[in-house]
């Protein structure tokens, strides 16, 4: 039985190079993965806060929630623009290359 | 080698660019330090070419009217190797874009560009862009004159003209120099062709408001003739009407095509007529000095005197087939006898379109300096060229594109694909463009069958701000998302321009109710054989097919109506 949940994830692009990263309980990190799951209001709005605080030290620009859906062992957006954004590019030169 | 007959930088020229080089270095520098945040850097990076995308930094850099010499080339290899991973995408737009450079290595990439008299200028941001013009100029057996030191006039005219700068929105030129429209000026915010007047002196008829995007619009004549000297007095009389009225309360409103759209080519023909009498006999008009100057960078190449046919072709290509075929196709009638324009095909089989990895890039530069003295065009429709070719060296171009990978024989077939990055890179992006690209060559990768079809364009946007032409595409897919699923509209019929003046310019129609991602191949291939059985003749095209028939039976075809 796959045990799914809805939760959200904070990404932003990182100021150095542009790649994509997910707020994680320590830091920043290019793998969904390792991504905090807010699971509640309260955890999202602490995110955010985060997020705001890290435009402020230069680390990333233009943090936003997004929706994943969370199973035991993946965390899978829902939306197929942050699907290619977490995997890379889906063919091509570059293809799979996200961070 | 001969150096290549294009406009080369003045000492003002260099200044300026390395000027400006130091600038964003110190602007980037002041970002990472924190003395600038995003909000006020953004408009700093896009007056420089530099965009976020989805998944990095992207670098669109300015090719002006598509002209590269070799050094140019390889040194957007040089960089796409050192810099960023090693391919560069051509655009419609006849520019470069790189989709992975780091934020704090964009400095030195435009001083390696500023080397070889390149930058990213006005490459982005409300403000008049890249000027486009015929890929085969300069070159075309059918030209009436050479559009591209006009469009090198117009590239110094508006570059950080203070008056146009900020405009309602942003705004793109092009230049024809032949009654046949290889620039698609239609779809332009301001559509030039080179014409001769009654008394045989060289002067522009003038199109306004052609764009594509969420409201396609086939630009309006706005004046038969204007002669050559006087073209920067009427464009400022256009752009200061423009300045004046366009719309910067919405910017989906705010393109020169919907002023135009809402009040009339009469009422802007007018107040573009009352600018041009104050602006007229002034600074702006164009001594004929400095036109002789400028023309002279572009002076014809030292051709050799060679008879129209070339034996040593004939033989070539009749002991391989190949050759011919590729020939046939990829070549393009040149004024001077013995010569040819090659097109290079950025569309093989299962490719992205208008990508190049640098090897290519730099193999394409080598033959441009061996045999096609060092020039190289980037066409609207994403391909290269190399404008003179002897006939005779046709057969060592040919073996040097196959070893480089880029011998596809289809320019002007279903499979040269105009198509945006769409989803898999761009931000604005709705779906994705390139697996549908990639999926449709395979589809039509039979050359028989291709060669059967014959001249049909096929176009691909995933949003519709239309970065993929759809519009004008005989065949346009358009990308939507319908509930977080990627689906697919078909247009049939557009066409970017044609005989005089792109007066077959068209938007294409919706056929109707779009198409899933597994089913949009399937359908497009339901066109082309509805097409095939509806044909009066091998020599109707799609295009001339679609006028005679209209929508009915490709609807039928697909819907069972």
């Amino acid at each position: 039985m796959v045990i799914s949940s809805k939760s959200q994830v904070l990404t932003a692009n990182r100021l150095g190079d542009g790649r994509v990263v997910y707020l994680s309980g320590e830091g920043w990190t290019t793998d969904l993965e390792q991504a905090r799951l807010l699971s509640d209001p309260g955890a999202a709005e602490t995110a955010e806060q985060e997020g705001r605080e890290a435009v402020a030290a230069r680390l990333v620009v233009e943090p936003y929630l997004i929706d994943v859906a969370a199973e035991i062992d993946r965390v899978e957006p829902v939306r197929l623009r942050e699907r290619i954004r977490a995997e890379g590019p889906s063919t091509g030169n570059s293809r799979g290359y996200a961070a | 080698m001969t150096a290549p007959n294009m406009y080369r930088y003045d000492e003002f020229d260099h200044a300026f660019v390395r000027d400006r080089v130091a600038q964003f270095r110190d602007q980037v520098e002041r970002r990472i330090a924190g003395d600038l945040t995003e909000e006020q850097f953004k408009p700093l990076r896009l007056m420089n070419g530099v965009y976020l995308q989805l998944h990095a930094y992207m670098l669109r850099i300015a090719i002006p009217y598509g002209t590269l010499s070799g050094r140019q080339m390889h040194k957007l290899a040089h960089i796409a190797r050192v810099y960023d991973k090693d391919y560069g995408h051509f655009t419609t737009r006849q520019n470069l874009q790189f989709n992975w450079p780091k934020l704090e290595d964009l400095p030195d990439i435009l001083e390696e560009l500023a080397e070889v008299e390149m930058h990213a200028i006005q490459t982005s941001g409300n403000c008049i862009r890249n000027v486009t013009t015929d890929h085969f100029a300069g070159a075309a057996a059918d030209e009436v004159d050479d559009p591209r030191p006009w469009a090198e006039i117009i590239r110094q005219w508006s570059s950080l003209h203070p008056e146009f700068s900020f405009l309602p929105r942003k705004f793109k030129v092009a230049v024809t120099g032949a009654a046949r429209d290889r620039a698609a000026i239609r779809v332009h915010d301001i559509g030039l062709e080179v014409r001769r007047g009654p008394d045989g002196a060289l002067g522009f008829r003038v199109y306004v408001g052609g764009g594509q995007g969420r409201t396609p619009m086939i630009a309006k004549e706005i004046r038969d003739f204007v002669p050559e000297h006087e073209l920067l007095a009427y464009l400022e009389a256009i752009m200061r009407v423009y300045n004046r009225y366009g719309r910067r309360d919405n910017k989906y409103k705010a393109r020169i095509k919907i002023l135009v759209h809402e009040r009339g080519i009469e009422q802007i023909r007018d107040e573009v007529e009352a600018e041009f009498t104050d602006l007229r006999g002034g600074v702006l008009d164009v001594p004929a000095e400095a036109r002789e100057r400028i023309t002279a960078y572009f002076a014809s190449p030292d051709y050799e005197t060679l008879p129209a046919q070339s034996d040593k072709l004939e033989a070539a290509w009749q002991a391989n087939p190949a050759l011919g075929r590729w020939m046939a196709q990829n070549t393009h009638p040149h004024k001077q006898p013995g010569y040819v324009s090659v097109t290079v095909s950025l569309k093989p089989v299962s490719g992205v379109p208008g990508d190049a990895k640098s090897a290519q890039m730099d193999a394409v530069a080598d033959l441009a300096e061996r045999y096609s003295f060092d020039e190289i065009r980037v066409s609207h429709e994403q391909n290269l060229i190399l404008p003179h070719v002897k006939k005779d060296d046709l057969p060592d171009v040919y073996a040097g594109l196959i070893a480089a990978g880029l011998e596809e024989p289809n320019a002007g077939l279903i499979t040269d694909i105009i198509s945006c990055p769409g989803l898999d890179y761009c931000a604005l992006a709705n779906a994705r463009s390139i697996p549908i690209a990639q999926r449709l060559t395979e589809r039509f990768a039979d050359h028989d069958r291709q060669a059967e079809i014959g001249d049909l364009s096929l176009k691909i946007s995933g949003c519709i701000n239309a970065c993929g032409h759809h519009h004008v595409g005989h065949i346009g897919i358009l990308g939507v998302d319908r509930k977080g699923e990627e689906f697919y509209q078909i247009t049939l019929g557009g066409a970017p321009g044609g005989e005089n003046g792109g007066a077959d310019a068209a938007i294409g129609e919706i056929v109707g109710k779009g198409f899933s991602t597994d089913e949009v191949v399937d359908a497009v291939e339901t066109i082309v054989d509805t097409y095939l059985g509806l044909r009066d003749g091998a020599d109707e095209t799609f295009l001339t097919a679609y006028r005679r028939v209209g929508k009915q039976p490709f609807q039928d075809a697909l819907y069972g109506n």
